[in-house]
C-alpha cells in the first residue's frame, strides 16, 4: 500500500488515502473539526475559516477541509492557537450575522448557534455589523424564504444551485464587505429561474435560507370547530421523519406517524401514497396511449419520450429550461395535487362534507411542493385543492409543539378511504421509483403477466448511480397490444436536476431513444428532498432509500393496479383512466417561463 | 433583432462562447455601452449558455464593469490611505461643490458621475484620480476645479 499517507493527528496515528483532507482523516479517527461551509455533496470552499488546524512547524495555521494529507504531518486541532483563532472566527461571523435567536425560525438547529455556544463567545466580540449595513428579507415566494441579514456568505447555496442542480438562481455578487449571495440582478426568487427545490434551503448553515412556514394556519385550521382538516403523507415523509425527532436514519415510522397527526387533532389522516398508485394508472395509461399514436397512428401531435410529473422542481425547470419539450411532460399530476382535487370532490362527498370545509393539508418532503399548490392551475375542485403544505421539518416541529413522545408512540394505520396504498407507490419516494412503479403496472397491462424480475424488484432503475437506463422488452403482448410485441420499451431515470439537464440535452441531440423518462428534482429523488430533516448526506440517503424498499417489500400489495381502493374509485367515481373525469381532476398542463 | 443583442453576439464571436469570454465580453459592452444592462446581461447569459445569475455576479464583483448608467465621465477617486492622507476628502469635497452632486451620483445633465475607487497606484503622487481613462494626480481644490472646467469647455465646444 504505498500510496497511504501516514500522518498524526492530535497525537493519534492516521493512515489514509492520497489526497484525503486533514478534515477527513481526522473524521476517521472521530476528532470532530467544526465546519460552516463545508459539506459533503459539494465541493471545497475553504472560506468560513472555522476549520483551521495547526501543523507542527509551521506558522500559519491550515484549513483542514480543503488542505489533503502529506506524510509525517502532525497536525493539532485544539491547540490554544486553534483555539483562539477558532473563537474570533466565529466572533467575526456573528459580527456580521444577525443574531436574533430567539425569534429566528432555525433556533436550536443553526450551526453558526451551536458553534457559538460551544465556543461561548459572550459580548465581548466584534462590533454588531449588521446595521450597518442594508440587508433585505424576500419572502414573496410560497417557498422559499431569503434573508441576508442572517448570511454568513459560506456559499453552500450557490454550490448547491450551481453542483446539484446546474441552475445557478444564486450568485456571489460584489465584493469585500458588500459581498452577498443574490438572484440575477437582486431580483426576488419567485421571479428569477429558481425552482424551488429547496436543496439551497437543506444547506443553508444559518436561518438565512429557509423554507415559508404554514404551521399556524394549519393550527388555527385544526383548532377551527367547523373545519374538516384532511391530511395527506407523501411517500419519503415516513422514512425520514424520525431523524427529525432524535431517531437515526433509516428508520420507519409510518404508523407512529399516523398516530400523531391523529394526536395533533387532524380529522381525517390519509396517504399521498393513494394518489401516487392512482398517478401509476393514469400515467402508465397515458404512456401507453402516447405509445399507440406514436407507433400505429403514425400521430405526430403525440410527443415521446414521455417524461414523469410529479416532482414540481423538475416541472418548473423544464418549463423555464426547455420550454420546447413542455409536450413531452405527462399530464397527469402528481401525487399531492391529485389527491387535493379529490379530497374536495369525492372524499367530501363521501364523508358528506361541504367542500367549503374541507382544509386540505399535505406533508412533503419538499419545499417546491408549496409552490405546486399556489400554481393557479391547481384549483379544478373550485377551490384550491391543497391549502397548506407542510415540510417534514414542519411536521417534526408540530410534534414537539404537541409535546407528543413521538418514540414511545403505538402504531397505527390510515384512515379509509384514500388510506390504502401499494408498495408501488411508496418507492415513489426514491430515485427510480415512479419509473419502477409503472413499469410494473404498464407491463401487466399489456402482456397479462408480471414483470420478468426477481419478486418484482426491478433492480437496474435502483440505486444512487446519476443516470441509470433499463429496458424492458415485450414479448407475447395481449391482442390489443399486439403492436407492442417485441418492442424494446427503452428507460431512462435522473436525479437531481444537472443529470436531468444531461439527460433532456441528450434527447434534444438526439443522441437517445427512450420512451420513458422518470426524472426527480433533487439527489436521491424525494428522500433527499430539500423540505426533509437536517442534514441530509449521501450516507442519509442511502440509508432513508434502503428504509423505502423495505417498506416496499413488506407490504401486502405491491402493484399500483391492484390497490382495493383505486380500483374502487374507478368503479365509483372516475371511471376509467384516461376518462372525463380524470381530465377534469388528475390532468394539468404547463407553461412556458422565463430561461434567464 | 435588438442592438444589444447584436453588440452581444458579435462580442461573442470575436472571444468565443467559453467560461473565459465572459470577462472579455463584459468588458466590450462596458466599452461601447458606457454600462452593462439587465438586458445585456440576459443576451451574454444565453450565449454563453451560463445562468443569469453568474453573469451578474461577475459584473458586479469588479468596480469598473458598471452596472448601473452613469454620467459621460466617470471620476474616480482614490479613497485608499494614502491619498486620504494626502487630502482626498478635500478633493471630494470641492469635487461635489463644483459639480452639484454627493458622492455617488450624477450631474442632471448626465454628463458626471461623482465616485470613490480603491488605489490607483500612485501612491507618490496623492490624492488621485481618474476621469474615465486619464488619470489626474497631486490634486489640490483648485486643480480640481480647473480641470472640471476643462471638461465642461470641451462639451461646449462639442455642442
Amino acid at each position: 500500500m504505498s500510496d497511504k499517507v501516514n500522518l498524526r493527528i492530535d497525537n493519534i496515528a492516521v493512515s489514509v488515502e492520497e489526497g484525503t483532507t486533514i478534515l477527513e482523516a481526522a473524521r476517521k479517527v472521530n476528532i470532530r473539526i467544526p465546519t460552516l461551509c463545508h459539506h459533503e455533496d459539494l465541493c471545497v470552499a475553504g472560506n468560513c475559516r472555522v476549520c483551521m488546524v495547526e501543523q507542527k512547524g509551521s506558522d500559519r495555521l491550515l484549513p483542514s477541509c480543503a488542505m489533503p494529507v502529506s506524510e509525517g504531518m502532525e497536525i493539532q486541532t485544539n491547540s490554544l492557537k486553534v483555539r483562539s483563532a477558532r473563537k474570533q472566527i466565529i466572533e467575526l461571523l456573528v459580527s456580521e450575522h444577525r443574531a436574533d435567536c430567539t425569534r429566528c425560525y432555525k433556533n436550536g438547529k443553526c450551526e453558526l448557534q451551536e458553534l457559538a455556544s460551544e465556543y461561548i463567545i459572550g459580548e465581548n466580540g466584534f462590533i454588531d455589523l449588521v446595521p450597518l449595513k442594508v440587508l433585505t428579507i424576500d419572502n414573496f415566494s410560497p417557498s422559499i424564504i431569503k434573508d441576508d441579514s442572517k448570511c454568513i456568505r459560506c456559499q453552500r447555496c450557490v454550490r448547491t444551485c450551481d453542483q446539484l442542480q446546474n441552475i445557478g438562481a444564486l450568485t456571489v455578487a460584489y465584493k469585500g464587505k458588500d459581498m452577498k449571495i443574490s438572484s440575477f440582478y437582486e431580483k426576488p426568487m419567485y421571479e428569477v429561474v429558481c425552482t424551488n427545490c429547496g436543496q439551497c434551503v437543506n444547506r443553508c448553515p444559518t436561518g438565512a435560507l429557509t423554507e415559508k412556514t404554514y404551521l399556524e394556519q394549519v393550527w388555527s385550521a385544526i383548532n377551527h370547530e367547523k373545519k374538516h382538516v384532511v391530511v395527506q403523507t407523501a411517500p419519503a415523509v415516513r422514512i425520514a421523519l424520525g431523524e427529525a425527532l432524535g431517531m437515526p436514519a433509516g428508520e420507519i415510522v409510518t404508523g407512529k406517524m399516523v398516530s400523531a397527526l391523529r394526536r395533533l387533532g387532524f380529522d381525517s389522516v390519509l396517504d399521498t401514497d393513494f394518489t401516487a398508485d392512482l398517478t401509476i394508472i393514469e400515467e402508465g395509461n397515458e404512456l401507453l396511449q402516447r405509445l399507440k399514436k406514436v407507433l400505429v397512428d403514425g400521430d405526430k401531435s403525440v410527443k415521446i419520450p414521455m417524461t414523469t410529473s410529479c416532482s414540481p422542481g423538475w416541472v418548473k425547470f423544464i418549463e423555464h429550461t426547455f420550454p420546447e419539450y413542455l409536450d413531452n411532460v405527462s399530464t397527469a399530476k402528481s401525487p399531492q395535487q391529485m389527491f387535493g382535487s379529490l379530497a374536495k370532490t369525492y372524499y367530501a362527498k363521501k364523508i358528506e362534507v361541504e367542500a367549503d370545509d374541507i382544509v386540505s393539508v399535505s406533508v412533503m418532503p419538499c419545499t417546491a411542493k408549496k409552490y405546486e399548490a399556489d400554481r393557479p392551475e391547481m384549483r379544478s375542485s373550485g377551490y384550491k385543492d391543497v391549502d397548506f403544505v407542510l415540510t417534514t421539518r414542519e411536521l417534526a416541529l408540530m410534534i414537539k409543539q404537541a409535546g407528543i413522545d413521538f418514540a414511545s408512540l403505538p402504531e397505527d394505520e390510515y384512515d379509509s378511504f384514500m388510506g390504502e396504498s401499494s408498495g408501488a407507490a411508496v418507492i415513489f419516494g426514491a430515485t427510480g421509483g415512479v419509473m419502477e412503479a409503472a413499469l410494473r403496472t404498464a407491463y401487466e397491462v399489456v402482456t397479462g403477466r408480471e414483470v420478468p424480475f426477481d419478486d418484482l424488484n426491478i433492480t437496474p432503475v435502483r440505486g444512487m448511480e446519476e443516470i441509470k437506463e433499463a429496458a424492458v422488452k415485450i414479448e407475447n403482448p395481449l391482442p390489443e397490444w399486439s403492436f407492442l410485441d417485441g418492442v424494446e420499451l427503452k428507460t431512462c431515470v435522473a436525479h437531481g436536476l444537472s443529470n436531468a439537464k444531461k439527460v433532456m440535452e441528450a434527447v434534444k441531440e438526439g443522441k437517445v431513444d427512450y420512451h420513458f423518462i422518470e426524472i426527480m428534482a433533487c439527489p436521491g429523488g424525494c428522500l433527499g428532498g430539500g423540505g426533509q430533516p437536517i442534514p441530509t448526506s449521501p450516507a442519509i440517503r442511502e440509508k432513508r432509500s434502503q428504509a423505502i424498499y423495505r417498506e416496499d417489500s413488506m407490504k401486502p400489495i405491491r402493484k399500483s393496479h391492484e390497490n382495493p381502493e383505486v380500483l374502487q374509485i374507478y368503479e365509483e367515481f372516475l371511471k376509467k383512466p384516461l376518462g372525463e373525469k380524470s381530465h377534469e381532476l388528475l390532468h394539468t398542463h404547463y407553461t412556458e417561463r422565463n430561461r434567464y | 433583432m435588438t442592438e444589444v443583442k447584436q453588440l452581444v453576439q458579435d462580442l461573442a464571436d470575436q472571444f468565443g462562447r467559453s467560461q473565459e469570454s465572459l470577462l472579455p465580453i463584459l468588458q466590450g459592452i462596458v466599452t461601447k455601452e458606457q454600462h452593462i444592462s439587465e438586458d445585456a446581461m440576459i443576451e451574454v447569459a444565453r450565449e454563453l449558455n451560463i445562468s443569469a445569475a453568474h453573469v451578474y455576479g461577475t459584473a458586479t464583483f469588479y468596480s469598473f464593469l458598471n452596472t448601473k448608467p452613469l454620467g459621460k465621465y466617470v471620476i474616480r477617486v482614490c479613497k485608499t490611505i494614502t491619498c486620504m492622507m494626502h487630502g482626498k476628502n478635500q478633493i471630494i469635497k470641492e469635487l461635489e461643490a463644483v459639480l452639484k452632486v454627493n458622492l455617488g451620483e450624477t450631474t442632471h445633465d448626465g454628463k458626471f458621475t461623482l465616485l470613490e475607487t480603491n488605489c490607483l497606484g500612485q501612491c507618490h503622487k496623492g490624492p488621485a484620480m481618474l476621469i474615465n481613462d486619464t488619470p489626474y494626480t497631486e490634486l489640490t481644490p483648485d486643480k480640481v476645479r480647473e480641470i472640471i472646467m476643462m471638461y465642461r469647455d470641451k462639451e461646449l465646444r462639442v455642442n
